[in-house]
């Protein structure tokens, strides 16, 4: 495909993507994702964050079609995901590849690394037989391990080495989406520098979309080019990572800031001394009545959005009531 | 700690029981070249003890004892394990489709095994053999299908906790297909408690066809068993105790062995799973 | 207060070894600290340094499967932990040295409610009677800023989310006024809007109730506003020492150097293509 071609229609487009969790004995169902929406363009990243039970995780494994979605429409490369037959949609999945969080289940622990790089590459049909020794070789090269260990088994590589290894396996067909669900998190802080620099490398080389999901606003600030903020199933902010950063516009996104702990003594005891509210965003249902912006939803049937500068918008949902 | 160390740490039960398992396997593979005598060669000698020409004696109709314990233990041990062979490869394809796929293919077939894990072994195995005659094949049968059940039972266990694992999503998100999934991500992985089982039916097999040969319904004359040996034995206890003596310990030698193989395989693999 | 204040923890070269099956490994070389009454000390590092270690030799608490060999001095309050038997240990293990657990979860009784736990810990160490052990319980959850504390009492930990569940088991560990807390990674489980309360109310507890606080993390942000001086710990021994301003400002070790330029910055944005 030409470039002008690649750049008219998104990579990643995600339209009011719900997915319900059925109920179990005596709960009502769970609305874990709802109406989730936004676009990923070529060699961009989009981070998703939110606290746990946000729904951002859910999100990610319904976009790869590991997880069943209840409603809304996933195109990748132009390709409706949903209405993919199996065939067609293990075809697909050459296209966008997945990276874990926790590198120490996330590998075959009776595979060697060999064999775990050469899986995709088989199933893909990508290489030819003879040259899937090559392939390896290069993968664990490009991912900054010498491919003389590729014989080893998972238990022999320290944390950083085996996420680097579940990264070179995302890489094996050439994927143009990769989704990394918290890939860092399980990673002391120096190695998650070294891997964030990896994938922020690998992207500028081959020109890689992320859709990179993270509780860590400080680590997400550093490989996102465009935030998007979730709480219980919904975006409540979107907009580029300086916009967000610079101007947080939901009540919700400002708590999350203030929370997190920064590395200045005095900042961050004066932050701890200053009691805060507790802002009780949970449990807050829409009510009647003109919204936080002074648009009647309910009335003019307008979505719980609104936007508060070039491609930075806000929900008006999950708004506490002003102090009064 | 590398695993090597862990593993190697001096597992005395396990080592006894691959000794014993070893003679039982030279039995079963060349009991007819080991035997002195051939097992059904009558002689006049009856109900000798001991001699330098009958290790152990001859039984009543003159049979040197050896000879027959050796070559009645090829039977015995040959149904036992091609039946339990058979009964883990079933096992092992039903338990792990159940477990895999789940839902309504796995309640469905599960209830039908519950229905046969539901008649105790050795009544289920009588009522086999009644309808079916008695004879090598059908024995083979009949152990099969009494087993298959638990052992899918032991498969679909791990598999259910085992199929959830992050490398699995992970395979899966790869493109692998189910099938190769489930065969290579998954089984590879539950194969401990399977051995362990798989031990363990083998002492319960032994026993069951030991049993069933007892009261007739075993392998048919002229092919020696120590079921029926013990049997024929009875009535010469105090002439001849060695006839009943020697399948006893026979019997209670090859149980014993797959049972101490069984806690040998169960330590050795829950350290290694540490 | 006249002359030098007595440290309450003088640990001189401490030492602990693990004993797995038959293999050892050392996993503190030899630290020596002092933390004295009220003081709030923090200890960081990255995993596997032996920061959580040390706290568990001074508690003398082993890890389930493994056995811990200890060497070296331990003072609280001038007596020797490690020379003490087990008995004299258990009296001032939540009685006068408290320890507050990473995940709530796996170290509260799912089958109790969490009122009895709290009495079981009173009644233990206090002798009170039921009914005493009881009031103190929901004094103690409205203390920790449990709302409905006395309803609350009644529910089982699987009611509580894991910022209530954290606040339930910082109630227990200073229901007998410990004169030392030692959080390893109490918020590292939690949501970081919860981080800051629990955090604000580990600050507030130790200002009311005067406890002298041992904090372990792997956070530098969660150190910087929480302690009054730092250790750095790198493969079991202590590698750099200072108050927590001097030592954020003007870091002298390449390792300490090297860590805290490893942490991502909230205000400071990545260079992206």
């Amino acid at each position: 495909m030409t470039e002008s071609v690649q750049q008219a229609v998104p990579l990643l487009r995600v339209r009011d993507l719900s997915v319900t969790f059925p109920a179990r004995s005596g709960k009502t169902p769970v609305l874990a994702v709802n109406r989730v929406s936004f676009d990923i363009g070529r060699a961009q990243t989009l981070a998703l964050v939110g606290e746990s039970g946000s729904g951002k995780t859910t999100t990610g494994r319904a976009i790869l079609q590991l997880q069943a979605s209840s409603g809304g429409s996933v195109q990748l490369l132009g390709y409706e995901l949903g209405q993919l037959s199996r065939d067609g949609l293990r075809t697909m999945r050459r296209h966008m590849q997945f990276v874990l969080q926790n590198p120490y289940s996330s590998l075959h622990p009776r595979m060697t690394v060999a064999q775990t790089l050469a899986e995709p590459l088989r199933v893909h049909r990508c290489v030819p037989v003879e040259s899937v020794t090559a392939r390896v070789a290069e993968l664990m090269t490009l991912v900054g391990l010498d491919p003389a260990m590729v014989s080893r088994y998972p238990h022999e590589f320290s944390g950083g080495q085996r996420q680097r290894i579940v990264i070179a396996r995302a890489l094996a067909v050439s994927p143009d989406f990769v989704v990394c669900d918290e890939p860092v998190s399980a990673l002391d802080v120096s190695t998650q520098a070294q891997i964030v620099a990896l994938l922020k490398s690998l992207q500028t080389r081959l020109g890689l979309s992320y859709l990179f999901i993270a509780h860590d606003l400080a680590l997400v600030r550093q490989v996102a080019h465009r935030i998007a903020v979730m709480f219980a199933g919904q975006i409540v902010e979107m907009g580029g990572s300086d916009q967000v950063y610079g101007n947080p516009s939901h009540p919700y996104t400002r708590a999350l800031l203030d929370a997190v702990p920064v590395p200045n003594p005095v900042l961050q005891r004066q932050k701890l001394s200053e009691s805060a509210a507790d802002v009780q965003f949970h449990g807050l249902v829409p009510k009647a009545g003109p919204c936080a912006f002074g648009e009647d939803h309910a009335q003019s049937g307008t979505a719980c959005w609104h936007e508060v500068g070039a491609g930075h918008g806000v929900s008006c949902r999950f708004w506490p009531a002003p102090a009064q | 700690m590398t695993e090597r160390q862990r593993l190697g740490g001096g597992n005395a039960m396990m080592s006894i029981g691959l000794l014993m398992l070893a003679s039982l396997v030279a039995i079963t593979l060349f009991g007819t070249l080991i035997a002195p005598y051939n097992p059904s060669e009558t002689s006049a000698d009856s109900l000798a003890g001991p001699t330098a020409a009958h290790w152990l004696g001859t039984d009543s109709i003159g049979r040197d004892l050896l000879s027959r314990l050796i070559v009645g233990g090829r039977t015995t041990l040959l149904i036992t394990f091609v039946a339990v062979t058979l009964a883990v490869c079933c096992g092992l394809v039903l338990g792990l489709f159940c477990g895999y796929v789940g839902g309504l293919a796995d309640q469905v077939v599960m209830r039908i095994l519950d229905v046969v894990f539901a008649f105790p072994v050795f009544l289920l195995a009588i009522a086999v053999v009644a309808a079916l005659g008695p004879s090598v094949p059908n024995l083979i049968l009949t152990i099969a299908i009494v087993y298959t059940p638990r052992l899918a039972r032991v498969v679909r266990g791990p598999v259910l906790s085992v199929k959830r694992w992050d490398h699995v999503e992970a395979a899966r998100s790869v493109g692998v297909s189910e099938f190769n999934i489930a065969t290579r991500h998954v089984l590879p992985l539950i194969v401990s408690p399977v051995l362990v089982e798989t031990s363990l039916t083998l002492a319960q097999t032994i026993f069951t066809i030991t049993a069933l040969s007892f009261l007739g319904l075993g392998p048919p004359p002229p092919d020696p068993n120590w079921g029926a040996m013990l049997s024929e034995a009875r009535q010469f206890m105090e002439l001849a105790p060695l006839t009943v003596i020697g399948p006893a310990a026979a019997i209670v030698f090859a149980t014993l062995t797959f049972i101490v193989l069984a806690n040998g395989l169960r330590e050795r693999l829950d350290v290694a799973s540490r | 207060m006249m002359g030098a204040p007595v440290a309450l923890l003088q640990v001189r070269g401490l030492t602990a070894q693990f004993n797995r099956g038959d293999a050892a490994s050392q996993v503190v070389k030899g630290i020596s600290f002092d933390i004295g009454a009220g003081e709030s000390v923090g200890f960081v590092g990255e995993s596997g340094c032996g920061k959580s270690v040390t706290a568990r030799a001074l508690m003398r608490l082993a890890p389930e499967g493994s056995s811990l060999a200890w060497g070296g001095t331990v003072l609280f309050k001038g007596q020797d932990l490690l020379q003490v038997n087990e008995r004299v240990m258990q009296d001032i293990r939540g009685r006068r040295i408290a320890m507050v657990f990473q995940d709530p979860m796996s170290s509260l009784n799912p089958v109790l409610t969490v009122g009895a736990q709290i009495e079981d810990v009173v009644r233990r160490h206090t002798g009170a009677s039921a009914s005493r052990a009881r009031k103190r319980a929901v004094e103690l959850l409205d203390l920790v800023g449990i709302r409905d504390a006395a309803r609350r009492a009644d529910d089982y930990p699987h009611q509580f989310s894991g910022g209530m569940r954290q606040r339930v088991l910082i109630a227990i560990a200073v229901s007998c006024q410990p004169d030392l807390l030692i959080a390893d990674e109490p918020t590292t489980a939690l949501d970081v809007t919860v981080q800051a309360q629990i955090l604000r109310l580990l600050m507030r507890l130790r200002r009311e109730l005067g406890m002298a606080l041992m904090l372990i993390t792997h956070d530098f942000g969660v150190i910087a506003g929480m302690v009054d001086r730092v250790h750095v710990m790198l493969d079991g021994r202590i590698v750099e020492t200072g108050s927590v301003d001097a030592l954020f400002a003007n870091p002298q070790q390449a390792y300490t150097q090297a860590l805290l330029a490893a942490v991502p910055r909230l205000d400071v944005a990545g260079k992206l293509a």
